[in-house]
């Protein structure tokens, strides 16, 4: 018997209003594995992330992680269950320093988040494991720079390990490389892929770039028009009529 | 290196509230306690405002609601000061448990007239309900308490152990305040500030968190409300009034309110000026506004926060 997938989305519809947003998708995330889902603008990728990270609740079908029907948990329990997401906008603790964004979700893992008498600088241990899970982003040197300081490409690897922190089990990214330039996007490719190479953590993409999509993915799904149009190995969607058609045209005549 | 200076530096602010009665005549001595009972307020206050970054408009209440409970216990229950205290301290957090959780359901504005409205609420309760709370005049015709310490009896009467007694109450609950500050929940409660909409996606409940802050918040509001009805013999509905619940604020923003004593030295600046200036003139009001505007406006962190901003510049400097 096969091991359960991490996660599991069994007919999903969504619509706002009158306008159908997501129609019937389904699909299944294997544990360890690294996959993606793109579409083009208008695809339905934001509601499908929004619905699965809890956000919004869906009309039809559920959403199972590691079997568990999830629809309705609050989205803190749904934190310390293992799921997690990233922001598109980057959303960390501005005006604290780098350690101390790292440190926030390290006692709430630990669950000192009620403990109140004792000082954190005594409590070396936690600092230690913060500047490790730096480490694994390249911020080890910045630790004690205010957040709000730092570079654009600098603040988006704070919200990775902010997410890191949290010891997640899967982890949905949402458009890890929106706003970035070259280098940076580059950076972080590489950082994702060594992440889901060596961790115990899933890695589910969302994103919006080719690029970004087809130089990480060990599977896509495609989606268009609130559907599921197609999903495989990169190659398979490369070379798939239906997606060429939809969506894919442009860019890969671009790449002969 | 640090640790010793700060320690040093602990030991001379101590040593200097220690020998304050035995320097100074007594009015300024019990303006010194009535500093140290708004201190203390206020610094509760900077709890939800500077760290949670929480605007309460409704803190008076919990103030107030310490010094009636602690009066009542006296007037009708026990003639212990200890029991009075602990009855203001646990019936003020218990109204803030019950007030904060309607209230941290809303952010920002929202927040701050929930909180207006319940001290509001309490106010009328106090001012209206004559039978128990004496109306309009208060609750006084209370014999102030002895205190037994180690055999030794104290009557609190005297100004100088009165002083005694109050720092000894402040500086428990500022040290209980600056173990909060900087624990991991102090932590959580700066990350709140900074981000709530993140505080879920790290696995904590902002909601819960705030209430837990409100509640000591509340109760040390409560514990000075007790002090400060104690030092007038009297718990008035003034207490509960929003503005002394201003007056707070006011505090808090004109020594710092992202300093830890910034509003400490708020409080002191504040009782400072207005004992000066009315002792020239009955329209004191207006003296102390200008001085006040113009505090505000040369020093935007508050007068301790801007202090040490430029310390840190110069010390800066010199380094390079």
């Amino acid at each position: 018997m096969s091991e359960q997938p991490i996660l599991e989305v069994k007919n999903l519809s969504k619509s706002f209003g009158k306008f159908k947003v997501l129609s019937n998708v389904s699909l299944k995330i294997e544990k360890g594995q690294l996959c993606a889902l793109i579409g083009p603008n208008g695809a339905g990728k934001t509601t499908f992330y929004n619905v699965v990270t809890g956000r919004y609740r869906p009309d039809r079908g559920s959403v199972l992680f590691e079997g568990r029907d999830i629809s309705g948990v609050q989205t803190h329990r749904l934190t310390s269950m293992g799921l997690l997401r990233s922001f598109q906008i980057t959303n960390i603790f501005p005006a604290l320093t780098v350690l101390e964004n790292i440190l926030a979700p390290l006692v709430v893992y630990h669950a000192k988040g009620y403990s109140f008498l004792r000082a954190i600088k005594k409590q070396p241990a936690l600092a230690d494991e913060a500047k490790h899970i730096l480490g694994r982003v390249g911020l080890e040197n910045k630790w004690d720079q205010v957040a709000s300081t730092l570079a654009y490409g600098d603040r988006r690897l704070i919200e990775i390990a902010l997410v890191l922190a949290c010891r997640p089990k899967l982890v949905l990214l949402d458009e890890p490389t929106a706003g970035m330039n070259p280098e940076e996007t580059d950076r972080m490719i590489k950082l994702i892929k060594e992440l889901a190479g060596r961790s115990e953590t899933t890695f589910f993409v969302v994103e919006h770039d080719m690029k970004v999509v087809f130089s990480v993915a060990e599977k896509i799904f495609v989606l268009n028009q609130g559907e599921l149009l197609a999903e495989g190995t990169p190659e398979e969607i490369r070379s798939n009529q239906k997606v060429k058609v939809a969506y894919l045209g442009g860019y890969l005549d671009a790449k002969g | 290196m640090r640790s010793y200076k700060n320690l040093f530096l602990w030991f001379f602010l101590l040593a200097a509230l220690a020998s304050v009665p035995f320097l100074l005549p007594v009015y300024w001595i019990m303006i010194l306690t009535e500093i140290l009972v708004m201190s203390m307020f206020a610094m509760s206050f900077n709890l939800l405002f500077g760290y949670t970054g929480l605007l309460s408009f409704g803190q008076a209440g919990f103030f107030g609601t310490g010094g009636y409970l602690a009066v009542l216990t006296l007037l009708h229950g026990s003639t212990s000061i200890w029991v009075a205290l602990v009855a203001g301290v646990l019936g003020s957090g218990l109204i803030a448990l019950i007030i904060g959780w309607l209230c941290v359901r809303r952010d920002e504005i929202y927040f701050a007239i929930l909180t207006l409205g319940f001290g509001m609420m309490l106010f009328t309760i106090a001012h209206n309900w004559r039978s128990v709370t004496g109306g309009s005049d208060g609750l006084g015709n209370f014999s102030v308490p002895e205190v037994d310490f180690l055999g030794v009896v104290l009557t609190l009467a005297d100004p100088k152990i009165f002083y005694f007694f109050v720092l000894i109450i402040v500086l428990l609950g500022t040290w209980l305040l600056s173990r909060i500050v900087n624990s991991p929940f102090g932590l959580l409660l700066k990350a709140a500030r900074e981000n709530s909409n993140r505080i879920a996606f790290i696995g904590a409940n902002v909601r819960s968190l705030r209430l837990f802050a409100f509640v000591i918040a509340g109760a040390l509001a409560g514990a000075s409300g007790v002090l400060f009805a104690m030092f007038n013999r009297i718990a008035s509905p003034e207490m509960l009034h929003w503005s002394f619940s201003g007056k707070v604020i006011l505090m808090t923003l004109l020594g710092g309110s992202g300093v830890f004593f910034g509003p400490a030295v708020g409080a002191a600046i504040f009782f400072v000026l207005e004992h000066i200036i009315t002792s020239f003139t009955t329209n004191w009001m207006i003296f102390l506004g200008i001085i006040l505007v113009l505090l505000v406006l040369l020093f935007p962190s508050g007068v301790l926060g801007s202090l040490l901003e430029t310390w840190g510049r110069i010390r800066k400097g010199h380094k390079l």
